[in-house]
Parts: structure tokens; C-alpha cells; sequence
């Protein structure tokens, strides 16, 4: 084993992984003689019922999972009520990432707002203020599109160096969703907006409001007044029941319990988009209105997390990739920190700003690994090593950090978030 | 029908018109599908199509077809509104339409002087900010830091980073008190905020913040953002063919995660302690300055707070007075005390919990009352040094007192007095 202490989070995947391969090579062994007796006995589950269908009237995954979910990292917030957690992205596969498990940003607690209690309020610059109720909402022709929603703090705490071990915690401000909503624009035409004005001013009925301003031509383009996503009702945690869905911009624009949409000519410079996310250069100027998420992607196996718990042979490496600026057309991996790369498999074409999800199909011959993805979109941004994110921004921005990341894998199978020259 | 193609005309282009025509056609013939698109988005949609599919790439990509096809009509079936909604009331705009804009546009009339403003900082914001806006632990420090935004960890407060006034006006009026958000009267928020100019030294002591003169105000860091150029500044990060192999000549690991051991155990519960070199953890996610703790929160255990019920103590009393002021924003105590944000303390000590007439407490606090918890000294104790550790689910967000003493204190203070 390793001479490095392991840290815990991955020592407990790991072992528990490593305690099941090494049931599965006895097992293998003792095939050929008396066989396995998972096939040889009766099972339980074989024999005996299982639930009924009044068990669950809403199911939550099976307890054999009950890793699988959002985790805090405690020391990076005064308080959980303004505060955020990371979606597990190192055990999820696919793209669309369900609501239960998909991270929360809250700047004062996730509020709990009926449908009945739900009102929408449309003034500033038209021709006739409008309030809406959520039954109105349900009237007007709706749409159905998956995008993602990243934070602009995600990868946030790497700036200064390799700092958390784990993509959950690295890359997990990210989650991807199909929502049903109605497009802005349809509300915007139905109060009758000046269609001179400029920019619009989103607020939600939480006591943070984190009211944001955004252009004109954004909120024609593919804003949504969303109020489902993968099908069901948005969780309250997601802003129940009804959000804003800003594509490919960050995810603070997304106002949650969206209640108000003024229409304006100038922004309202809220404390969201002056104070918070604005970027620090090295030169300690800032740069404002960095709503587009770059080109990003990351391996979410392996990762610290999901160690390699079989040893040498077949192994899938897998991650996800989006871009803000429209859909992902390839991803490439380097196994040796980014000397020689090949190109990874899309589980499907790259969708406009959505995840993707890449495969590299491989044969592990047991060595050390530093793994790297290297995403690019269809506008032809590669994404940029950190080194080279630095070059230009410094280590000061706080958000929008969309570099490369690298996994140093051991001959163990364990994983270690690494940086590397 | 022309305020229909008056707005869609320049937002969308012809494709819209073509569209919204398509549309009234199918709606005419019942149609349940949805419109698939019509022959112009097709040619519009190929058109756009990306780019020749980059060479090595597995799967050849066909970008974003069937996107257009997802639109919805924006008017109704006759071209016009859809007569959903209903006129928004002067009350009720104004009851919501709170936002100011740095130009001052939103301002209300009203005013409010820096000694006024002490006064209400102490009550509702020292808590979490500091007495003198400087920031407790993890909260948002309001003030200092001149001079650090080009230094390895800046210090951003109102006075070293925020570039309008309007801002702090809008936040504080809006958003403040945490926890208590829209409690505050216009004067107040003006004093607050000539209270946070004077902590910045922009403001002398004397100083009386008005709608009259707030544009005078000048920022210090006003001038210091610019807009977004990545596309120039960052043009080189759009480069079509990116090198495959022998792309260095050598990989050396820098920096490593285990070294700094920061990262949460994966049950989530506890948090890891950070090592002591986290300054370089600038990861400001939330409100709160960022990972710059020295302090570990891992410290969940609550040791036997000292509670001996003996003779009151009047120091002990009187410190805890001192103590009830984080408090203070969302509890009275005391003649006339009432509910406010939290239920009203008068004999606390020694009554079921969840049992204060006319507050609505989180079930979880309601059930544990209901299951027999009273507060004792030990037991209030314990609740207060990690409120939703000892509570999960407890609408107090208090983040608990660390100090033994203090806790000590404040049970003295709160058993002075009696229920009625």
C-alpha cells in the first residue's frame, strides 16, 4: 500500500470497494469447484416477498446508496443558511442529475412558498404592470429544455492550489436538469415591455431577494419562468414553485422564487453582481457582468472518491463537460498530466449548454495516472490549464475557475487531487 | 396584431412572424402536436451549424437541431395577449418595486445621522458584523481593508470594493437584518448605512445621510471594475487545434490535497479541521469571508457548561446581559417583552420548550416539547452552543455560543427572570 496516509473519504470507498473485489476473486476462484453461492443457495430474495406498492408512495434510492448524497464542507461558510453544498457528480453517471442530489446555493434558507401563496409580478417599463398567479403561469404555451446550472463559485477554492479531494467537492456546484417553464419573453410581450429597454431586474421572494440585473437581449433570447424540472415539480430547495433559467450564465442569475421582473434601462448594480460575483484581477481590478460559464469538464471517475477498486485491465474512465457558450463537441483525456491526450467518446452529441457525458474506454496497466480532461465547445474554446487561467486572472477571481484538473491515481486504485507543472 | 409583430419583429426576425403564421393555422386545425419547424428555421438552423467536426473527434456532432423546434408561441392565437394576469395595484408596487439603482432612482425621502445609526448597528448588525463592522468569525467584515484588493487575500468591505452606494442602501433596506429582513424603517436604513461610511472613514461623525445628498458620496473602489473581456483578453483560449501529444516535456506534481487535509469526511457530519496554512483557500462561495478560519468548528462536543443554580450571581448576570445582545435582534426579555423574530425569554429556564403562546416554533423544536424536553440550564446549554446540532430542523439561525463562560452567563441572565 501507499506510504501516504489516506484521507478519509476515499479510504472508506476504498476499502469498502477493495473488500468487494477481494470477495469477487474468491469467488472467481471457487467457481470452477463448488460454485458461487449467491447462484448455488436459495436466496432470500429468491424465496420471500419483497414491498408491496403501498410501501413507497415516493421512493428515495435504496439504502445500499445512501452515500450517494449533497455534502457541506463546514468551514467554508459562517452559517448553512447562506451557504452551498456539492452534488455527489463522482457517483452519478449520465447527465440529467436528479433533484434530491443536486447542490444547493441559499443566501437566506430555502424558503418554503405554496403554489397558492405564489405570485409574479411584471412593472418597471411596460405597458401595463401585471401580476400573475401560478394558475396563469400553467396557462400560457411552455417549453421543455435541459441545461445545465453551474455555480460561479464552483472550482472556486482551487484557485490557489490542489485543495479538496474529491470532484463532489471540487466540481460539485453543477447540476443538469430538463425544465418546463414558460419563456420570458412571453411574459415580457404579455405586460407589454418597452422594446426599447435595455435590461431587466430578476428578484425572488426569499429574504436575500438576490436580485439580479440582466440584459434585454438575454431575457428575449432563452430566459425560462420555469416551474418543473426532470418532470416534477422543482424541489423547494430549488426554488419551489417556480425559478428562473438562465442559460449558460451563472448559476446566481437563476433567481429562486422568482417574484418580480422589472424592466429597466440600466442595471441595478445589487449587491449579487457588485460585492459577489465580480472577479478580482491580480492588479486588484475587477472585472463585472461575467455571466458566461466557460468551457469546463472534469473525470468524475476515477476521482478520490471512486477510487479503481479492481486492479489492472478494463477501465471506463468517465466525466462530464458543458459549456455556456453552446454545446460541447469534444473532450480529450491525458492519462500522463497533459503530455499526450486522446479523445474521448460522447455518450451522445454535445447539447446546447447541457452536460455531456464522455467515456474513455481503456486498458489500466496498473501505474500511476494523472488524469486530465481537456474540454471544447462549439465556438472553438479549448479549455485552459490552470497555469494559463493564472496567467491572466491571477489567483484572486474566486469564481468562474474552469481549468484543467488532475487525479493523481496510484497503482493502489486510489485517487488524489493534484496540480502539476 | 401590430403590437404582436411591433415586438417580435426586432427580437426575433422573420423567423418569428413565419412562425407565429404557423402557428395560428395548426391552432385553427386542432393540432396536438407540437410545430415541428418550418422550411425557413430548417435552412436558419443549418446555416448556423457548427463547424466541420474537429479531427479525432469520436462521434461526429450535429449541434442544436431540433432547438427551434422546442419554441413556444408568444402570443395568443389571434396575435395578441393572452389576457392572462391582472393590472398590478399602486400598493402593491410599491410594496415590492423596493430595488434602487445607483443613479438613486428608488430612493425614499428620509434621512439618518451616524450617531443614530451606532446605535441601531449595535442592536441588529454587531452580532454578526462586529461592533465596529469589522466582521465576526466567518461573517462579512463591512469595513477596512483599504489598499488589498491586489494583494494575495483581499479584504473586500463596503469602503475597500463596493462601487455604489445604492447598493448597501438597497441590501441593508432589503436583505437586513439577517433573519430579519424588511424590519427596518427608511431613517434607519439611512443611519445604518451613514454608520458603515463613517466605520470606512468616508464620513465624519457628525455626518447626516439624506436622499439629498447620497449621490455626493464618493466610492473609493467606484472606478475599479471593467466589463467583462474575456473574448480579447482571453482570445488565445480559442485555439482550434490543441496539441495532442508531446505537448510538455515534463510532468512534475506541485501541490497536493492530502497535504492540507481539508476536505469533509464523507458522512458529512463532522467537518475536517483545516490546517493551518487554509489562507489560500479564497473560496468565498457564500457571504462570509472565505476559508480563512484558524478556528476549528469541529468542536461539536459541548463540554458541561458550568451551571452551579446556587445564589445568582450578579457578575455573572451582568455578563450575560452583555451576551444577550447577539441575541437581542430576534428575542426580548424583560417587562413587555414579546415575540419578535424568536419567542419571548421570560422564564425560559425551567419551561417546556416549544410552549410560548402565539410563536410558530419548527416542528422539530413542537415534538421535542411535546416528547417532554424542558429547558434546564444544561439542556439550554447545550442548545445554545450548537443550535441546529442539538436541534436539527430549529428555525434559530443563531451559530451557537463557543465559550463556556459565555454560556454560563447567559443562563445566569435569562434565569433572572421569571415567567409570570
Amino acid at each position: 500500500m501507499s506510504d501516504i496516509p489516506f484521507p478519509k473519504p476515499s479510504r472508506r470507498a476504498f476499502l469498502r470497494g477493495a473488500a468487494a473485489t477481494g470477495t469477487g476473486l474468491a469467488l472467481a476462484g471457487t467457481a470452477q469447484a463448488e460454485g458461487d453461492p449467491l447462484i448455488t443457495q436459495v436466496q432470500d430474495w429468491a424465496q420471500g416477498f419483497g414491498d408491496g406498492v403501498d410501501a413507497t408512495p415516493y421512493g428515495l434510492p435504496i439504502r445500499f446508496e445512501d452515500d450517494v448524497v449533497r455534502r457541506n464542507v463546514e468551514w467554508l461558510t459562517a452559517d448553512t443558511i447562506s451557504s452551498i453544498n456539492f452534488t455527489p457528480i463522482h457517483a452519478l453517471d449520465g447527465t440529467i442529475t436528479p433533484q434530491g442530489c443536486a447542490f444547493e446555493r441559499h443566501h437566506s434558507g430555502a424558503i418554503e412558498l405554496s403554489k397558492s401563496d405564489y405570485r409574479l409580478m411584471i412593472n418597471g417599463l411596460v405597458d401595463k404592470p401585471l401580476v400573475f398567479t401560478y394558475a396563469d403561469l400553467e396557462r400560457f404555451p411552455r417549453e421543455n429544455h435541459t441545461y445545465f446550472l453551474e455555480c460561479a463559485a464552483n472550482t472556486g477554492m482551487e484557485w490557489a492550489g490542489a485543495q479538496l479531494n474529491g470532484a463532489q467537492f471540487t466540481h460539485g456546484m453543477i447540476h443538469n436538469m430538463e425544465y418546463t417553464g414558460v419563456p420570458l419573453r412571453t411574459l415580457l410581450n404579455e405586460a407589454g415591455y418597452d422594446t426599447s429597454a435595455t435590461w431587466i431586474f430578476v428578484e425572488g421572494a426569499d429574504a436575500s431577494s438576490n436580485g439580479r440585473s440582466i440584459p434585454m437581449d438575454k431575457a428575449l433570447d432563452d430566459v425560462l419562468v420555469a416551474f418543473k424540472a426532470n418532470g416534477e415539480a422543482l424541489r423547494k430547495e430549488h426554488g419551489y414553485p417556480v425559478r428562473l433559467v438562465v442559460p449558460g450564465w451563472e448559476g446566481n442569475m437563476w433567481v429562486k422564487w422568482v417574484r418580480r421582473i422589472e424592466v429597466l434601462n440600466g442595471p441595478v448594480e445589487s449587491r449579487e453582481e457588485t460585492s459577489k460575483y465580480t472577479d478580482t484581477m491580480a492588479d486588484g481590478s475587477s472585472r463585472k457582468w461575467t455571466w458566461v460559464m466557460d468551457a469546463k469538464s472534469v473525470i468524475t471517475s476515477p476521482s478520490p472518491q471512486a477510487p479503481i477498486t479492481h486492479g489492472p485491465g478494463p477501465l471506463v474512465i468517465t466525466g462530464l463537460a458543458w459549456s455556456g457558450r453552446g454545446a460541447i463537441t469534444r473532450v480529450d483525456v491525458s492519462k500522463d498530466g497533459g503530455k499526450t491526450w486522446e479523445t474521448a467518446r460522447l455518450a451522445k452529441p454535445g447539447e446546447n449548454k447541457a452536460l455531456t457525458r464522455f467515456y474513455l474506454d481503456t486498458d489500466w496497466d496498473g501505474e500511476d495516472m494523472l488524469l486530465q480532461a481537456r474540454a471544447m465547445d462549439d465556438t472553438g474554446y479549448v479549455q485552459p490549464t490552470k497555469a494559463q487561467l493564472r496567467d491572466v486572472r491571477g489567483e484572486n477571481s474566486i469564481y468562474h475557475n474552469n481549468c484543467i484538473q488532475t487525479w493523481w491515481v496510484r497503482p493502489t486504485g486510489e485517487a488524489e487531487n493534484v496540480e502539476v507543472s | 396584431m401590430s403590437k404582436f409583430l411591433e415586438i417580435l419583429g426586432p427580437a426575433l426576425g422573420g423567423t418569428a412572424v413565419v412562425l407565429g403564421g404557423a402557428w395560428l393555422s395548426a391552432y385553427h386545425l386542432n393540432a396536438p402536436e407540437p410545430l415541428g419547424p418550418t422550411a425557413q428555421e430548417r435552412q436558419e438552423q443549418q446555416a448556423m451549424a457548427a463547424p466541420a467536426p474537429t479531427e479525432g473527434t469520436a462521434d461526429p456532432v450535429v449541434l442544436a437541431t431540433g432547438q427551434d423546434a422546442a419554441k413556444s408561441p408568444t402570443s395568443a392565437p389571434d396575435g395578441g395577449s393572452f389576457g392572462l394576469g391582472r393590472a398590478a395595484t399602486a400598493d402593491e408596487l410599491a410594496a415590492w418595486d423596493l430595488d434602487v439603482s445607483p443613479d438613486g432612482t428608488g430612493l425614499p425621502v428620509g434621512s439618518g445621522d451616524v450617531e443614530t445609526g451606532e446605535m441601531l448597528f449595535s442592536e441588529n448588525c454587531a452580532v454578526c458584523h462586529g461592533e465596529f463592522a469589522e466582521g465576526v468569525d466567518n461573517w462579512p467584515k463591512l469595513a477596512g481593508g483599504d489598499d488589498t484588493l491586489a494583494d494575495k487575500d483581499p479584504v473586500k468591505t463596503v469602503g475597500s470594493y463596493w462601487p455604489y452606494l445604492s447598493t448597501v442602501w438597497d441590501y441593508v433596506h432589503r436583505s437586513m437584518p439577517f433573519g430579519h429582513a424588511q424590519s427596518l424603517e427608511t431613517d434607519d436604513v439611512y443611519a445604518i448605512v451613514a454608520y458603515i461610511l463613517y466605520s470606512n472613514y468616508l464620513v465624519e461623525d457628525d455626518f447626516v445621510l439624506s436622499d439629498e445628498n447620497f449621490l455626493d458620496v464618493e466610492m473609493p473602489n467606484a472606478a475599479g471594475f471593467f466589463i467583462d473581456d474575456r473574448e480579447t483578453s482571453e482570445a488565445h483560449f480559442w485555439e482550434a487545434d490543441p496539441c495532442m501529444e508531446a505537448c510538455k516535456d515534463s510532468v512534475e506534481i506541485t501541490m497536493r490535497a492530502r497535504v492540507l487535509d481539508v476536505t469533509p469526511e464523507e458522512e458529512g457530519a463532522e467537518s475536517a479541521a483545516p490546517a493551518e496554512d487554509v489562507t489560500m483557500a479564497a473560496a468565498e462561495v457564500a457571504d462570509p469571508a472565505p476559508a480563512e478560519t484558524t478556528e476549528t468548528t469541529a468542536a461539536a462536543t459541548v463540554t458541561e457548561p458550568e451551571t452551579e443554580t446556587a445564589a445568582a450571581d450578579p457578575e455573572l448576570i451582568a455578563a450575560g446581559e452583555r451576551v444577550f445582545k447577539k441575541c437581542k435582534a430576534c428575542h426580548q426579555v424583560g417587562d413587555g417583552a414579546t415575540n419578535k423574530t424568536g419567542p419571548q425569554l421570560n422564564g425560559v429556564i425551567g419551561r417546556p420548550a416549544g410552549s410560548v403562546e402565539g410563536f410558530s416554533y419548527s416542528s422539530p423544536l413542537q415534538e421535542a416539547g411535546a416528547a417532554g424536553l424542558v429547558w434546564t440550564p444544561e439542556e439550554l446549554s447545550a442548545f445554545l452552543a450548537k443550535p441546529r446540532d442539538y436541534m436539527k430542523g430549529t428555525k434559530m439561525s443563531f451559530a451557537g455560543l463557543k465559550k463556556d463562560k459565555d454560556l454560563a452567563a447567559i443562563v445566569a441572565y435569562l434565569q433572572s427572570f421569571p415567567g409570570d
